[in-house]
């Protein structure tokens, strides 16, 4: 008989397939009987910004001269159709997110740090607050399925219409704010009882399809006498279609919104799983509006997972006129701050991955309705944080379009970068890095 | 400007002829309007299926449109009055504030869609959706409405003098129902609810904005409503969705 006791044993070995988030997952689920909703966008390693890398100038390319040479950083967006584009002193904008899923001060901060940098700040599901509109000197109206809020006024108060056909964490999908954060006033904004979890539908009410948007996008230029740009936001599934049908309905503007892109609330089943990374849908979208002869005549906007000027110089080297923040936003404000450590601890999570922004008990003030919780957030000093992080992303892609020769930072352009994967060249269809190999190329996507 | 407009002679209407001029400089002309103009009482003839006629409107008028309108026709209407002397083609009076719109002919899906307020009345039928997500106006079709009608209605009344189709008042919140012809069937979370004197009421003050109290019997009628079950999202309640 062997002696076991002295039989040399194996590690435990955790598996890969069934890791510990999965095994966790399984659990809760099996409690439960219900999917995890959560908010932000897609948290699983996904081919990004990151593996690209910009060249910068050498023996064929002349560089700018840092703090002294002029590296222009405006953006004009709505110069197709509309009377009075949007001009923007930095091509980063914020996207939308609702008063309702935020609280009133966290609104008010995005629109100070935004109006301070000269851009712009957008409305979310639910409507427009007096504070959003007079803390943002530039404002984007959005014009939702569930139109909760929408009234005429507000439409011809904004500066900008966004038509949200869907959005990056969620592309096909609703949302539902759940009856902890509807308010009397949330409630009041949206027609509905205080405290009932929230639908906001997945389709529009009164249009199907680019035919029929077409129309919905006459209606409301002639509602704002042609004076607004009318952007057109997509959730990036398919984006070079997408691209194409928004300016075939008369977009001036097209946002594509990649699946890093946050939500308020949605399962994470889908936020995982369906759509495709905002690397992959650049230049899809810039091929359907070169394709078309638009480029640079409709502007594009991309969004989703964007945290420093590098990803800002990649997506303008990509072909985007713009980009939007979202998340990184609501960090510059505060949220995950380690400094509520204790709290997020209390909430069975940690600072830098608090996702639970649906139940609105964000320590840090944020995306919640609680009116002490609220407090917690001083409008002043988040919206001069956010101020500050816009200024640095702007400093920080300036400074690599200097170093690829740029006076402006719309003149970066894909020639400008490599790819470190084989999976970014051929979504961003540039070469990989040391190679003039560009993967499943020949000009097609 | 220039805008076709005539002085018709005979009720000291504006006179704009959509034969000559564009739907563009009618609502231009429209939401020019000062506060104080005199200028109350207009005609378009020839719309021919044109959309967005007097979209947008804010001002207490009258305009009476000769013909069949496109899509849209007075979207988002504040305080105007607007006769549609024909049929009215997708969303007619979506997101109205208030005033009033009558369409003297049948309206195609999602009439009144969204509004927050005012009175659309419709002499023949409406597609499907008629007054879907509404949220505050009052509906009342003459003839009968389509499937999913007051989808996710939020609030305001729905007044239906012929027949429903079905997944009446799916996912309904707390916009009120009343049918007097039959109900292809009922959607998720709405059910019939007792018709008592204060529904009995509510219905005759309808009735009677659209011109047609002591018309139909009111007995005649069946009130819907939300149960209210899904109000809360629960597992439980998976299967009605």
């Amino acid at each position: 008989m062997n002696d076991l006791t002295n039989t040399p044993r194996t590690k435990p070995r955790a598996s890969a397939t069934f890791d510990e988030y999965t095994l966790s997952e399984i659990r809760r689920a099996a409690a439960t009987g219900i999917y995890d909703i959560r908010g932000a966008g897609a948290k699983r390693k996904l081919p990004h910004f990151d593996d690209l890398l910009f060249l910068g100038a050498s023996m064929s390319r002349y560089p700018l001269e840092g703090y002294r040479e002029k590296c222009s950083t405006e953006v004009v967006l709505g110069t197709r159709f509309a009377r009075k584009p949007i001009e923007l002193k930095i091509p980063i904008t914020i996207a939308g997110m609702s008063f309702g899923s935020l609280s009133a001060n966290a609104k008010e901060a995005l629109g100070r740090g935004a109006s301070a940098m000269g851009t712009s700040t957008t409305t979310g599901d639910g409507g427009m607050t007096n504070e959003e509109r007079g803390h943002s000197t530039q404002l984007v109206y959005q014009y939702l399925p569930s139109r909760y809020g929408m009234n005429p006024d507000d439409l011809k108060r904004a500066d900008a219409i966004e038509v949200v056909v869907g959005q990056g964490a969620k592309p096909g999908g609703g949302g539902m704010l759940l009856g902890q954060k509807i308010t009397e006033r949330v409630a009041g904004m949206r027609t509905l009882p205080v405290g009932i979890d929230q639908r906001s539908a997945c389709r529009h009410p009164d249009w199907t399809g680019p035919d029929d948007l077409e129309i919905k996008i006459e209606e409301l230029r002639e509602i704002t006498d042609w004076e607004k740009p009318i952007y057109v936001k997509v959730g990036a599934a398919r984006p070079y279609y997408d691209t194409a049908l928004a300016v075939k309905s008369g977009a001036d503007v097209v946002v594509v919104d990649g699946m890093q892109g946050g939500t308020a609330a949605t399962q994470e089943i889908f936020i995982e799983h369906v759509g495709i990374p905002t690397l992959a849908a650049v230049r899809q979208a810039v091929k359907a509006l070169q394709d078309l002869g638009m480029h640079r005549k409709v502007q594009l906007i991309v969004s989703g997972g964007i945290r420093n000027g590098a990803d800002v110089a990649k997506a303008l080297a990509l072909g985007a006129d713009a980009v939007a923040i979202g998340t990184a936003a609501l960090v510059a404000l505060g949220d995950n701050d380690p400094h509520w450590q204790g709290e997020y601890e209390k909430l069975g999570t940690t600072a830098g991955a608090y996702d639970d922004w649906h139940e609105g008990r964000d320590p840090a003030g944020i995306t919640t309705q609680d009116p002490e919780l609220m407090k917690r957030l001083d409008p002043v000093a988040a919206g001069r944080r956010l101020a500050n992080y816009l200024a640095v992303l702007t400093l920080e892609c300036q400074t690599i379009a200097r170093a690829c020769g740029k006076s402006h930072v719309h003149n970066l352009e894909p020639e400008d970068l490599v790819a470190l994967t084989i999976e970014a060249a051929a979504m961003a269809n540039v070469p990989l890095a040391g190679t003039n190999w560009i993967p499943g190329s020949n000009g097609n996507f | 400007m220039t805008l076709s407009v005539t002085q018709a002679v005979l009720d000291g209407a504006k006179l704009v002829d959509l034969s000559t001029s564009s739907v563009r400089e009618l609502n231009a002309a429209l939401h020019a309007l000062a506060p104080d103009s005199n200028e109350t009482f207009w005609k378009v003839a020839h719309p021919n299926g044109r959309h967005a006629i007097a979209a947008g409107l804010d001002a207490d008028i009258d305009i009476e449109i000769d013909g069949p309108v496109g899509y849209y026709c007075a979207g988002m209407n504040k305080r105007g009055r607007v006769v549609i002397n024909g049929n009215a083609g997708v969303g007619v009076g979506e997101n109205m504030m208030s005033g009033f719109i009558h369409v003297k002919g049948d309206a195609s899906q999602s009439a009144g869609a969204t509004a927050h307020g005012g009175l659309l009345v419709i002499d023949g039928n409406a597609s499907a959706r008629c007054g879907i997500s509404m949220k505050g106006i009052d509906i009342v079709v003459k003839g009968s409405v389509g499937h999913l009608s007051a989808f996710m209605g939020q609030a305001g009344s729905l007044v239906v003098l012929g027949d429903a189709g079905e997944a009446l008042g799916d996912s309904l919140y707390e916009a009120r129902l009343f049918v007097r012809g039959t109900v292809a069937g009922l959607g998720a979370d709405c059910i019939e609810k007792e018709m008592r004197d204060e529904h009995k009421a509510l219905l005759a003050e309808k009735l009677k904005a659209a011109g047609i109290l002591g018309e139909v019997d009111i007995g005649e009628f069946r009130r819907y409503g939300s149960a209210r079950t899904l109000y809360h999202f629960h597992v439980d309640n998976v299967s009605s969705y």
